[in-house]
């Protein structure tokens, strides 16, 4: 898997795969538009493929189910999964490469030793910290001890989905193994997250094509995660949006305003609270998106979705106070409470100050009849 | 017997008045409206959805109400640097020895209804009481809480910069869920103040016959003479 010192070019080692040059151009133009940059770029982006070296990549994977590498590779365009990462760059990933065992790990020591300081770190899974780690080993050491080797040499870090960048399902209360999200850990090194459950392929060739060809992070936002992508709710792209603004909802999944197509808010739908590219990339090449096949969106990309209410209701959940105790449930607890509370105290004045009000009233009568006199 | 004379003061000023109703006015239509997005009817047409608009109108009437909200909420922040000695910022931190010692008394004796012995005219409140000061204070922090959430909410949908301005709190916060969530409950503590508020409100205006209820339109509350003498 180490490649030769003579360090070719992503435009060479294309060339060498029997891919012609209007097939590369194709693909700067695939990426410029997946990056939402201007026409321009498709250019800067082509150039810089030409001219620049690869840059090695280290994929680990952790607590996680490997849907994030699935996603990735049926991304839209072939060169992305098939050449930028398997072919080229990608020297070290449990999943895809041929090597195993001690090979793979001799592989992965290789690159970082000769590429410290340059090669880019992927992390799929989140990692566990509970019981010293144990629960994620991988070649006799922890998740947490891996991660750490690994990082230490990375130019910077790229958090696959949601285990990565916050946890995802792994880490759901009462989080037994201690699943915690990278940038939680590693302080020292630009990280960007790229969350969803899997996050959308196109997203990931996106993001990870702008670190190799641009050599430096997408622009991210105050979560970390590139604006491109994420700067939108999946709500504000949903084509069923005029529904919600008309006031017209699916009552359950299997009614007339179902099978109408209208707004899936009622049946549970998370979306306007998902910052995501669902609504416009789509899934599977563009071919459709959960809220265009019936089902609203869970929250997959978004940090404690699994925590945050039920998925099939519009409830505003709390962890730690029980599954089914609500904002709403405890408000009403509360605001009885309050009503009970002021009936007692109403009662008890009522009794403790009649002497008062006795006395106030007879000097009221004793006031008038000065007056009248 | 004398006569007890009564007199009237000029309290509450006309800034304070119009915040306390707009206010109130807002804390209803954010509560009504903020109900409805959470938890919209059902309505069963045949419309299209280009012929509807109700729940964007919805939407509309919160977003517009969170605005006034925000308005008076300034006037009145204003007001408590420039208004009269009962409007002041002081009145709401009420933490030095006087403050501490009326909120004692208030608590045991308009909370827990212990008879005072010798009821002193100084203990009668003329502006807010401690206690009421105190949560005032509190209404005050959770409004914080409802605009930093609400307008962070909003930023996304946002084209000026005053609702950008509050773009970092879901951001903090870990999400948009974690905000609505903070939002939803801070409605009901809101609801919470108003309760006890309003019914300590008439209890005073009961017990005491100051003209408590009237003096939020009037602007004037009575106070036997006398209570004047001792200060
Ligand atoms: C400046 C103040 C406020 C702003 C900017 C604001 C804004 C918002 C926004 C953006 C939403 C989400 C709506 C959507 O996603 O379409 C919302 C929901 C809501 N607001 Fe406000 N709001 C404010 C104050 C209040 C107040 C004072 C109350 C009540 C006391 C209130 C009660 C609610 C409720 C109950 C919801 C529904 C939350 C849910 O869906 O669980 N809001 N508000
Ligand atoms: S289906 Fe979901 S994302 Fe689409 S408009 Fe309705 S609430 Fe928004
Ligand atoms: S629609 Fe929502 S739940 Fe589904 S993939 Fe997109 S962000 Fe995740």
């Amino acid at each position: 898997m180490v490649k030769s010192d003579k360090r070719e070019t992503y435009f060479d080692a294309i060339i060498k795969m029997g891919y012609t040059r209007r097939d590369f151009m194709k693909f700067a133009t695939f990426m410029a538009a997946y990056m939402g940059l201007k026409t321009s770029a498709i250019a800067q982006i082509a150039d810089a493929l030409e001219n620049t070296p690869r840059v090695p990549v280290i994929w680990e994977h952790y607590q996680e189910c490997t849907c994030c590498s699935e996603s990735f590779i049926r991304s839209d365009h072939p060169i992305v999964a098939d050449i930028i990462l398997d072919k080229i760059s990608l020297d070290y990933t449990e999943t895809l490469m041929a090597a195993a065992g001690e090979q793979a790990e001799a592989a992965k020591h290789a690159t970082m030793e000769k590429y410290h300081g340059e090669y880019i770190l992927c992390v799929e899974g989140s990692v566990p910290l509970k019981d010293d780690g144990q629960y994620c080993c991988i070649a006799g050491k922890t998740a947490l001890e891996q991660l750490k080797e690994a990082a230490a040499g990375a130019k910077a870090i790229i958090a696959w989905g949601s285990c990565a960048s916050n946890g995802c399902v792994q880490s759901a209360y009462p989080n037994p193994t201690g699943a915690t999200p990278i940038h939680k850990i590693i302080k020292d090194k630009p990280i960007v997250k790229v969350p969803g459950c899997p996050p959308i392929g196109e997203v990931m060739a996106g993001v990870i094509v702008h670190v190799l060809t641009f050599g430096t992070l997408p622009e991210l936002d105050r979560i970390g995660r590139p604006k491109a992508f994420y700067a939108k709710r999946v709500h504000d792209s949903c084509y069923r949006r005029p529904y919600y603004d008309a006031g017209l909802f699916a009552e359950h999944f299997d009614d007339e305003n179902a099978r109408k197509g209208y707004c899936l808010y009622k049946v549970g739908c998370k979306g306007p609270m998902t910052y995501n590219a669902c609504g416009s990339m789509r899934w599977n090449n563009g071919v459709s998106y959960p809220i265009q096949s019936g089902h609203g969106c869970i929250g997959c990309s978004e940090e404690n979705f699994w925590d945050n209410g039920p998925l099939y209701e519009r409830l505003t959940g709390l962890k730690g106070f029980g599954i089914e105790s609500t904002a709403d449930k405890i408000g009403m607890g509360v605001t009885g409470a309050v009503a009970a509370g002021i009936g007692v105290h109403a009662i008890a004045s009522a009794v403790a100050k009649r002497k008062a009000k006795r006395a106030q009233r007879a000097e009221g009568k004793t006031n008038e009849e000065e007056l009248k006199a | 017997m004398k006569t007890q004379d009564y007199k009237r003061l000029y309290i509450w000023e006309g800034p304070v008045r119009i915040f306390h109703w707009i206010n109130a006015l807002c804390i209803l239509t954010l509560t009504i409206t903020g109900f409805l997005i959470a938890d919209p009817p059902a309505i069963m047409s045949g419309d299209e959805a280009s012929h509807r608009y109700w729940f964007g109108i919805v939407r509309f009437i919160h977003f517009t109400a969170a605005y006034l909200f925000v308005a008076v909420m300034i006037l009145r922040i204003y007001w408590a640097f420039a208004g009269n000695r009962y409007a002041h910022w002081r009145n709401f931190l009420p933490f030095n020895k006087k403050g501490l010692q009326n909120m004692l008394h208030v608590l045991k004796h308009d909370i827990l209804l212990i008879p005072e012995r010798k009821p002193g005219l100084s203990s009668v409140n003329i502006g807010h009481n401690a206690v009421a000061g105190l949560a005032y204070l509190l209404m005050f922090l959770l409004a914080l809480v409802m605009v930093f959430t609400g307008f962070g909410l909003f930023s996304n949908n946002a084209s000026w910069w005053f609702p950008k301005m509050f773009a970092w709190v879901p951001a903090a916060l870990g999400g948009d869920f974690m905000a609505r969530t903070i939002h939803h409950l801070s409605m009901w503590l809101i609801w919470f103040i108003v309760f006890v508020h309003v019914y300590l409100v008439l209890f005073h205006d009961w017990m005491e016959s100051n003209g408590e209820v009237s003096s939020m339109i009037s602007g004037f509350k009575f106070f036997k003479k006398e209570r004047f003498k001792e200060e």
